[in-house]
Formats: C-alpha cells, structure tokens, sequence
C-alpha cells in the first residue's frame, strides 16, 4: 500500500526517484529525437541524394564523357490545381552536357492560381547525380486566368555517376514533377 | 546499501500496517498492491482478447470464400443501406480494412503488451526479486487505469467518420502510413486512433519506468543482476526497449496528428515533408516494439523448460545476455520493413546483414532452452507442452523472418500473406502461446487453484492445431502471391483460405475450453499449494503461498550467493 512508500526510507525514495527521472528523461530524450529526425532527415538526404533529392548546381560540370544517357520527363497535377501541365519531351546526349528543357503549364481557371512544385528522381540513386543549374521548382509561381508560360529547366548530369556501379546497366533517368496548389494566394 | 535500507524500512512497515487489506472496489480502483493491479491487467488483456479475437473470426468468415459476404451486409447494418446497392460494398470494403486496422492494434497495445508487460511482470517480477511490492505503487495504478480509457478511445474511433460519410473508423492499417492516414482519412476516426496511442503510450511508459526502478532498486540482499531470474532479465530489457521505442512512435503519431489539423507538413510533400520519414521513424519504434511484445515470452519459458527438466535453465548467462543483444540489434534494423521504398543496395545490404545477425542471439536461446531439456527428467506438464509449443512454433516463424530478412526475396513477398504468416506465428503463436504457459504455470499461484489438468492439455492440443491450420497455409498463400489488407481475391486462392479459416474456429473452440477449465478450476476450488510443480520451480514466488499474502516478503530472503537463480 502506499505506507510501503511513506514509510521508506529517504536514500531509497531519493534512489527511486533518481532511476524514474533518468527513465523520464530517456523518454523525453527520444520524442526530442523524433522530432530532431526531421531536418537531419532532410539534410541526409540533400547530402547523399538519398530517396532520389536532386542537387542544386551552381557552376558546370568538369568534362563530358561519352557514355549517353536518356533524361525522360514526367508531370502529375494534384486534384486542387486547375493547371494543365505538358512536360517537356525526352532527351538524350552525353553525360556531362548542360540541357535547356521547357515545361509548359496553363492555368485553365478563371482566377489567379498560385502552384508549387515537388520534384523526385528515378532510378533514386541516381538523383546524387543530377544537378539542375535553374528550374522552377525553387518558387512558388502564379498564373493568371488563363495564361500559359514555359517553365525551363537547365539541367547536367555529373559524370561521376559513370563510376558508380549500381548505376552500370541505367540508361534512362527519369525526372518527374508533382505540381500543388499553394495556400499563398497571388504572391 | 539500498537493500539493507529495505530491510530497515519493513522492519518498521511491519509492525505498524500488518493485515491492512482494503476490500470491495476500493481494493481495486484505488490498488496500489502489484499483485492486484497484475491481475487487473490480465484480466483486461483477456477482455481486450475476445474483442480482438473476434474481429478476427468476421475476417476469416469473409476470407472463408471468394468474393464478398459478409461485410456488405455488416454495412448495410451499420449504416441502413440497401446490402445489396454498390454504396454498401464500398462501406464493406472499408470495414474489413477497419476491422483488420482494429484487430492489430488490439492485440498489439491492448492484448500482448497488458498481459505480459502489465500483468505477469507486475506480478512476478517483484516476487521474483524479493521486493514487497513495486518502487511507485501510485503510477503502477495510475498506468492500468490509462488503459481503458484508451481502450474506448479506440473503440469510439470505428464509430466515427474515417474517410468520409458512409465509412466509419480507421482502415489505413495499425502502421498508419501517411498520406492514407492524413489526407486519406479526413475524418475524426484517425484522431481518435491517435489519441488511444498517446494514452497507451504513456501508460506503458509509466509501467517501464516503475519496472525498471524496481528491478535496480528492490532487489532482495545477494539477488545480483546476475543472480537475477531470466524473466526478471527479460522485463528489464523490455522496459528499457518501452522506453526508447514507444516515444519514437508517439512523436510519430503527434506529427501526424499537427499535420491533420494544424497546418504542419512534416509529412506533406506538397509543402517539403516526406511521408517515407514516417516510415522510418513508425518502423524505429515498431521493430523494437515487436521484440518489446515477445522478450518477456523468452523470460517465461526459460522459468517453464528449466521448472519441468528439473534443471536448471542451460547457459543462464547466454539467455540473459543474448535478451540484451536482441534489444540493442532490434534498434537498428527497422529499414528491413522497408525495402519497397526505394533504399539503395548498399543500405539495403547494411539492413539484411544487421537483421541476420539478429538470429545470432535468438538461435543462442533456441538451442539452450534445447540444452536444458536435454538429459533432463522432464515432465509434460501442460505449461511445459504450451512451452514447447512456444519453442518449436517461434522457430517456424523465426526461420520465415530469416527469409524475408533478403532484401531480394521480400521483394516478392512483401505485403503477401507470407508476411502475415511470419508475424502470427512469431506474435500470434509466439507470444500468445507465451502468455498461455504464463497463464498455466503461474494460475495456482495467483488463484490458489490447481485447474483440470486434462483440460488445460485438451485447450493446448485443439489450439496448437487450430493456429497451425490457420496460418501455415497463409504461407502457401503469400509464396502463391496473395496481397494482404484485400476483402477479396482470385478463386485460384480459395482452398487455402477455406483451410486456414476452418482453422480459425478450431481455434475458437479452443478458446471455449480455455474459459470452460478457468471456470472449473474457479468453482472446485482445489487448493494449489505453495509449490504445485516440485523440485524444478526455484524461483522466490513459489517460496511463498498461494496466492501469495497481500503484503510479501515482510523480512527480505536472502540470496544464498552458491545457488544461482
């Protein structure tokens, strides 16, 4: 009963009530863990390219190398956004080459629509590999009634990935967009 | 130090509260007393048992068969629709995935881990060690009272609206995979799911606490860790494992809850989250949670084996240390559920070899508890057949775990009924058949009753075959390619899925005997005696009486330092 407690001893409830807090704080400790998985999530994956992240290039690749590789794009539109989105058409060149494509999407409602892209590569190994020097997935962009704009995409493949053995038999990559609506109304 | 300060302290707690027994409800609602709240918990986890069980058999009755026949007409009941229009096939659809959903849940945090976490080791493990009681009597209350409210919040979830009007409760499955469980179910279902995890959470995170201090704390003078009985072992590590796992899974199920109603994107990609983050984080709990639901088993059945070969139990310090190294390895491989997600080899590679190893440790406990029966004078006692039961059924399972532990071959099998195969033979048999022997070894000491022998035999056998039906064919199914979470399926898959179901009311006949010989044993009251086992059982609890007094050990035993546990 609850004498038992009252009536120990206070080295021995100081002893318990060390253990409990230290089981407490292991507790705590972990849904803090939970939580900080997040960004680190995050930064694992823009650092290896994990789950097909793609990498933010800012200069051009070193060199070109023979071997060839077809870059296929690919859109889907999520329910909400009334945009029509044609993806730019497949291409193929060697590794290495820096490639301009154009995505072309057309708001076809009345209003001013604000969308927002998400983008994934496949094979997702490969997404470590491909670098895009400028796309329109970085910003929100609104569509006025009706208007359609190309959307660019300036894009290399870093031939480093001709060295990576698990990428020996790909000869396609795909790259795919998933366009949201924003909730930021006309930014 | 802390021991000798125990003893001073029941010297005088002796004197001043001897024979102070609450009774009627008071003696319950307000227990404070380990014993008591143990078999509340059991209790409970028997009650929570039928629910669970039963959803179950409607599952199997409409898997009896090709096509749909049970649950449109379940729908139509429930929501006044016409059984035979499209709108209740869809309503069927949905609850089959809600019953599936329910049944998980349940027998995961409302079954196995009341019964074994909450009742037998808030029982025994205190007797085992020779402490009166446990550290924080008042949280050991409060943790059992957590859990039915937590209870009907789950069961208020299959009331309310799941993935929109005319689909009641949660059917995303007891992993609640985003983005099927926030945008998928917009409906409140989900967050009452949610909030039953949060209570059952912390309850069990309060009862690991508790554990955990009594076992460091309490134990009697000379009971060393390493002198410590092997279920006293396994509850400390599985406390440790609660309390490392189970706030994983809590923040996990927060995020989901912030990204349903208020705004976050954690897991949303429209705004930069990653729904496979869940997958990471839901499966780092969930994998320590499954060896969370089967390590007190391991605990029991050393007791049983060594109990019935009248040997000690073969390499104790092996069984405990390998219950250690099965708790640290079950915290880095919970990508091993995830190989469809698009992993690279080299982490796939890293996941297969580290899960192998996990049989490593496991296949250390296998062959002891072998080695303990070996050359022993072994008596079949119906603890020791559920015990052997246990034995030769987890290894089934175990060796099935090993196949899918190859990235190469889950492939194939993954979300197949193999799958489902490998987990209930491993949990449903495992851990459940773990919890029978618990049940039978331990019923005279904490009734005071010896049961029917023959019944408890009769219960095992109907039930070693009813479980054996039902999902050794789910294997042939799984190879075959059946999928899981499916109301329906191709007629080539039928003459398994009529088998495996015949299984399940075997099974259920089974459960009939089982509460027919705890009556009977009830009603002839047929005293038990301290020690009903003989020579074999050495543990501290059957130095006591049957059941045991309200207040135990009121001067500590002392551990001769030669006999070991």
């Amino acid at each position: 009963m609850a004498e038992i407690t009252q009536s120990t001893p206070p080295a021995v409830n100081r002893n318990n009530r060390r253990v409990a807090f230290m089981g407490l704080g292991i507790a705590m400790g972990m849904v803090g863990l939970a939580y900080a998985s997040v960004p680190l999530y995050q930064l694992f994956c823009q650092a290896t390219g994990f789950g097909g992240t793609t990498r933010v290039a800012t200069e051009s690749p070193k060199g070109i190398i023979a071997r060839e590789m077809k870059v296929r794009f690919d859109s889907n539109v999520a329910n909400e956004l009334p945009w029509k989105i044609q993806p730019a058409a497949s291409i193929t060149d060697k590794i290495g080459t820096v490639d301009t494509v154009n995505f072309v999407a057309q708001n076809l409602s009345d209003k001013p629509v604000t969308g927002r892209a998400i983008f994934n590569v496949s094979p997702e190994k490969a997404g470590a590999y491909f670098n895009k020097i400028e796309c329109f997935c970085f910003t929100e962009q609104t569509l006025q009634p009706g208007e359609t704009v190309d959307m660019p995409i300036v894009f290399f493949i870093d031939p480093e990935l001709d060295s990576n053995n698990e990428l020996d038999t790909i000869k396609e990559i795909t790259l795919s967009y998933t366009f949201y609506a924003s909730d930021n109304e006309g930014s | 130090m802390a021991d000798i300060a125990h003893l001073e302290a029941h010297a005088a707690h002796d004197s001043a509260h001897d024979n102070h027994t609450p009774t009627g409800w008071r003696r319950w609602l307000y227990s404070t007393n380990h014993k008591d709240i143990g078999v509340m918990y059991l209790w409970f986890a028997v009650f929570t048992g039928i629910v669970g069980g039963l959803l179950s058999g409607v599952m199997r009755m409409e898997l009896q068969e090709p096509g749909i026949q049970i649950f449109h007409g379940l729908a139509a009941m429930v929501y006044g629709m016409d059984p035979s229009a499209g709108e209740a096939l869809d309503a069927g659809k949905h609850m089959y995935n809600v019953f599936t959903t329910a049944h998980a849940l349940i027998m995961v945090f409302f079954v196995v881990m009341p019964a074994t976490m909450g009742g037998f080791a808030n029982y025994f493990a205190p007797l085992m060690i020779g402490a009166p009681d446990t550290a924080f009597p008042r949280i050991n209350n409060i943790a059992f009272w957590l859990l039915p409210p937590a209870f009907i919040l789950l069961l208020m979830s299959l009331f309310f609206e799941g993935t929109g009007p005319g689909a009641l409760g949660f059917g995303g499955g007891w992993t609640v995979y985003p983005p099927l469980s926030t945008s998928g179910h917009p409906g409140p279902a989900m967050d009452f799911a949610i909030l039953s995890l949060h209570v059952a959470g912390i309850s069990s995170i309060l009862g690991a606490i508790n554990l955990i201090t009594t076992i460091f704390n309490m134990r009697a003078p000379g009971m060393t860790l390493h002198k410590m009985p092997l279920f006293a072992w396994s509850v400390l590590v599985t406390a440790f494992l609660l309390l490392l796992a189970l706030p994983v899974l809590a923040g996990a199920i927060t995020m989901l809850l912030t990204d349903r109603n208020f705004g976050t994107s954690f897991f949303k990609p429209a705004e930069g989250g990653d729904p496979i983050l869940f997958q990471h984080l839901f499966w780092f709990f969930g994998h320590p949670e499954v060896y969370i639901m089967i390590l007190p088993g391991f605990g029991i059945i050393s007791h049983i084996v060594s109990t019935f070969s009248r040997k000690p139990i073969f390499g104790y310090m092996a069984m405990a240390y390998a219950m250690v190294a099965i708790g640290f390895v079950g915290f880095v491989v919970w990508a091993h559920h995830m190989y469809t997600t698009g992993l690279s080899l080299d982490v796939q590679r890293y996941f297969v070899a580290a899960t192998m190893v996990i049989a490593v440790p496991t296949g250390v406990k296998i062959f002891s508890w072998i080695a303990t029966m070996w050359g022993g004078s072994i008596t079949f006692k119906s603890p020791m057949l559920w015990a052997v039961g246990f034995i030769f059924l987890f290894t089934v399972g175990g060796v099935t775990g090993v196949v899918l532990a190859n990235a190469g071959a889950d492939r194939a099998l993954h979300d197949t009924y193999y799958v489902v195969a490998h987990f209930h033979y491993v949990l449903s048999l495992g851990a459940v058949f773990s919890i029978f022997a618990a049940w039978y070894y331990w019923y005279p000491k904490m009734f005071g009753y010896m049961y029917n022998e023959t019944l408890a035999a009769v219960h095992f056998w109907i039930m070693f075959v009813g479980v054996n039906l039902i999902f050794f064919p789910q294997h042939f199914l799984g190879l075959a390619g059946m999928p899981r979470r499916y109301i329906d399926y191709p007629d080539a898959f039928g003459f398994w899925n009529r088998i495996s179901s015949v299984g399940y009311y075997i099974t259920f006949v089974a459960m009939i005997v089982f509460f027919y010989a705890t009556w009977e044993a009830f009603k002839r009251k047929r005293p038990a005696g301290n020690n009903p086992w003989g020579d074999g059982a050495t543990t501290l609890e059957w130095t006591l009486s049957s059941p045991p007094p309200f207040h135990q050990f009121t001067t500590l035993p002392r551990i001769d330092s030669t006999k070991a546990h």
